[in-house]
């Protein structure tokens, strides 16, 4: 007489039901959430149809509105390329800084400064980037660039310091958190045989580590990369206080130098504000775009850094 | 003769003492940048310290948004915490609670993966949600409520995922041991694993707690805002975070300061319950 | 093949086969627990001891995918009946591990109370009275009588086994399961818990699983030899040790294999 074993007690299964339903809030957050932006964008995308993708207009005046999001789509795109080309170099100058060379005593310190990067409130990045560093990039950076290459189209328009570039490089910065420690992760897990066998044919340090160890860790810190990217895609008040709020046409990013506008700068500056449901519509059309990008992203970024950590049966699990 | 000198000129740039220079060169880029990325945030402590510390007065951290001050701000930041946490930590815990000690299944497994797609919502996406449903259909208008709500979508996956790693860390013999006494699941999970990660736990929540004080977007579209302080649930109300923002584009210098001045607050907040963290994993590690 | 016949078993397995999903890891089992006696289990690695004894306590069933089939008698009940609770089973049947596992965040007089306060079997009862009894019988009073609010993973490794033990005992089973409780102490202790085991057998029934075939010679009144899941001899001890009747028992404890 056969019989499965997992006997079933009252209490137990009291306690085991509740706390399975409990663990469903991320369902239902996520339910809801697709709910809400759906249902609410519908009304603008049904009203411009593809023309909510590809238009540039964004009129939100009742009687004369026109939504297009493009500018906002590509706006995102450059902050977040901008912050991926600085940010990254930087990232990995940190992970292998801290893997590679870093002394015992100075690697705690160091990645715990690192560390405090994320801690830091993001409008508190956004004030200091108004204030500060804004500043600093218009006259050492924005000015001199624009005096002598201002000629070429992505260095055009007379620089203030509130524009596209000012935002990826502070974007850069906020990302730098994420992509050096899930970098490091990743270079610790290369194998020290790897870095052995190098050695051996008489590699020195670096060459180690340029063509063998970030070679064997190529995925890995792609997906962090790509994290990365999810977390600058996303990223709302540093880059809304410190774009310069462009709307329209204007907003589309042809010039480092100018203002310009993300897909949540785009939100946080105008929804409140929206008068006609059209126009309320039209700001939960691009919450909409912004959710699947960003989504998109993530996934992407997750299959990478895990595939990476599963097949190579580094040191992380 | 220009043969001999590009020969020499290779191996210049082939030979050992070459190889040699790249990688010391190498090696200092790799620190220029830890020093660079380590800039920013003493740049951000100074300026904060420089321009906000002249702002703290008394009247200034005590007194209403009409009579100079921030305190319905720094009360606000003060309440959120408290009102999310009530909501988030709770949920949280049990969520990981699950998905630590009765998650090997397909739908622990699904849980897990929205979960974890949660904690990267853009957070004005959160806001847009908490406003749609809390202050459209609940409060009718802005709140403090709207304002807990969002930030409790962010502060649920997070709370959850460090719980169940915190969990995890138990060892199962432990489980085994109360289980072995005739002691039910659910009590063994409660009375003795659950008290065995206590210091994971904590850390956890207390991380999450600090991320959610420094939060704006959420708040941006929930609670609007206010120069009072708390009148109730249901009433508008302010946050540091919040009053930073609105403060920070205004054009009058004085009130910029006041930006300062509340920054550094917020600062000293967060930072207190980051610290606090590291020093007591760092003791537990000691032991 | 059992040789010897026990009247009123304490435990009794009847047919006993035992499967982790597809894979089979015990055949057949018919062993004898005699009450107040110490029967010993031992075999080569991976010959079903531990999920033998885990099937006294209904522990195996733990295991997802766990199956079984036969019965497993205490005091003639069959502890798998279906209006049997698991969770009573190990009030009646306890168990000590092969690492001593007292509770982290415990004291050590919380770690002997633990098993009455979370079953709920502390009322009206007298804890100190309890916890000092306990530890007497585990021998361990002497020694940590005047510390019981340190730290249960305070004391030695040998001290924890017996606290674990002590703690098994406050709940007064009538049967004490022991896996290779031994196994990662040091000689010293190692003998004091073997001469604590002879003890015990005056109020409890002890079965013990023990890779240590001299140790099964030492402590125990019954020794039943498993391999590769099946029951290969079970006799009083001295039969088994002095005049095995099975070549691969002879072969086993004189130290051809395992």
């Amino acid at each position: 007489m056969i019989r499965k074993l997992q006997k079933k007690l009252k209490g137990d299964n009291l306690f085991k039901a509740l706390v399975a339903i409990i663990a469903a809030s991320a369902l239902v957050i996520v339910l809801v959430t697709a709910y809400v932006l759906v249902t609410g964008s519908s009304l603008a995308l049904q009203t411009y149809g593809i023309n909510f993708l590809t238009g540039t207009q964004w009129n939100p005046v009742p009687g004369s509105e026109n939504f297009g999001a493009l500018p906002y789509i590509l706006g995102t795109l450059v902050t977040s390329g901008i912050a991926l080309l600085i940010g990254v170099p930087l990232s990995l100058g940190i992970a292998i800084f801290l893997v590679e060379m870093a002394p015992k005593t100075i690697r705690v310190p160091v990645s715990y400064l690192v560390e405090l990067l994320a801690a830091v409130p993001s409008v508190i990045y956004g004030l200091w980037g108004i204030f500060v560093l804004r500043f600093w990039l218009l006259n050492n950076i924005e000015k001199p660039i624009s005096a002598i290459l201002g000629w070429i189209p992505i260095f055009s328009g007379r620089p203030f310091g509130l524009d596209i570039f000012s935002a990826g490089v502070i974007l850069a910065i906020m990302i730098i958190p994420t992509v050096a420690s899930v970098s490091r992760e990743v270079i610790s897990a290369v194998p020290n045989s790897i870095r052995e066998g190098a050695y051996s044919i008489g590699a020195t340090k670096w060459e180690v580590i340029r063509h063998w160890v970030l070679a064997y860790g190529r995925s890995g810190i792609f997906g962090a990369v790509i994290l990365g990217l999810g977390r600058a895609v996303g990223e709302t008040m540093a880059v809304t206080m410190i774009i310069g709020n462009a709307s329209g046409p204007s907003a589309m990013p042809t010039s480092l130098f100018q203002t310009g506008q993300t897909m949540p700068s785009l939100i946080a500056n105008g929804f409140f504000d929206a008068q006609s449901p059209v126009a309320a519509s039209a700001y939960l059309g691009v919450g909409l775009i912004l959710l699947v990008m960003s989504l998109l992203i993530n996934i992407v970024a997750h299959v990478m850094v895990t595939r990476v950590f599963k097949v190579k049966g580094g040191a992380v699990e | 003769m220009a043969q001999a000198f590009f020969t020499t000129l290779r191996s210049k740039f082939h030979g050992y003492a070459f190889r040699k220079f790249k990688n010391k060169l190498f090696f200092v880029l790799c620190g220029v940048c830890v020093v660079v990325a380590v800039i920013p945030l003493i740049s951000i402590l100074f300026e904060a310290v420089m321009r906000g510390a002249p702002q703290l007065s008394v009247q200034f951290i005590f007194a209403d948004g009409n009579n100079g001050g921030i305190g319905p701000a720094i009360q606000g930041t003060l309440i959120i915490m408290g009102l999310t946490s009530l909501i988030g930590i709770p949920l949280g815990v049990l969520s990981g609670i699950y998905l630590s000690e009765f998650g090997q299944n397909k739908y622990a497994s699904a849980m897990r993966t929205l979960n974890n797609i949660v904690t990267e919502f853009p957070s004005i996406i959160v806001g847009i949600v908490a406003y749609s449903i809390v202050v459209l259909y609940i409060t009718r208008y802005n709140s403090a409520l709207a304002g807990a709500a969002a930030l409790s979508i962010i502060m649920i996956p997070i709370v959850a995922r460090t719980t169940e790693e915190s969990l995890k860390l138990v060892p199962n013999t432990i489980r085994e041991a109360s289980l072995a006494m005739g002691v039910h699941k659910w009590r063994t999970t409660l009375s003795v694993v659950l008290p065995s990660a206590k210091a994971g736990l904590i850390t956890g929540t207390m991380l999450a707690v600090a991320r959610i004080a420094g939060e704006t977007a959420p708040l941006l579209l929930t609670i609007g805002g206010s120069s009072y302080f708390f009148g109730g649930l249901f009433q508008q109300m302010d946050a540091l975070p919040l009053r930073i923002y609105r403060y920070a584009g205004q054009p009058d210098a004085s009130v910029q300061a006041q930006a300062w001045g509340a920054a550094l607050v917020l600062i000293l907040i967060v930072l207190a319950l980051n610290i606090a963290v590291r020093l007591a994993s760092r003791g537990r590690l000691r032991r | 093949m059992s040789n010897v016949t026990i009247t009123n078993p304490k435990m009794q397995s009847i047919n006993l086969n035992v499967w982790f999903g597809k894979k089979q890891a015990l055949k057949d089992i018919n062993i004898s627990v005699k009450t107040n006696a110490v029967t010993a289990i031992i075999g080569p690695s991976g010959c079903g001891k531990s999920t033998f004894i885990r099937t006294l306590n209904r522990m195996h069933e733990l295991v997802p995918g766990a199956k079984l089939t036969g019965q497993v008698m205490l005091d003639g009940k069959n502890i798998y009946d279906d209006d049997v609770d698991s969770v009573m089973i190990r009030r009646h049947v306890g168990m000590v591990f092969q690492k001593p596992n007292p509770f982290p965040t415990m004291s050590i007089y919380d770690n002997v109370a633990s098993g009455l306060r979370l079953t709920g079997a502390k009322k009206g009862k007298n804890l100190d009275e309890i916890v000092q009894k306990s530890l007497q019988q585990a021998t361990l009073w002497d020694e940590v009588k005047d510390e019981l609010k340190k730290p249960g993973t305070s004391i030695s490794g040998g001290q924890q086994q017996r606290l674990c033990i002590a703690r098994a005992i406050a709940l007064q089973p009538e049967v004490i399961l022991m896996d290779e409780p031994c196994s990662a102490l040091d000689p010293i202790a190692t003998a004091k818990i073997e001469e604590l085991i002879v003890q015990l057998k005056e109020q409890y029934t002890v079965v013990i699983v023990t890779h240590n075939m001299q140790q099964a010679a030492r402590v125990s009144d019954y020794t039943a030899f498993l391999y590769l899941g099946q029951l290969i001899e079970f006799n009083q001890t001295t039969t088994v040790f002095e005049n095995p009747q099975s070549e691969l028992t002879e072969k086993y404890i004189t130290g051809k294999f395992g």
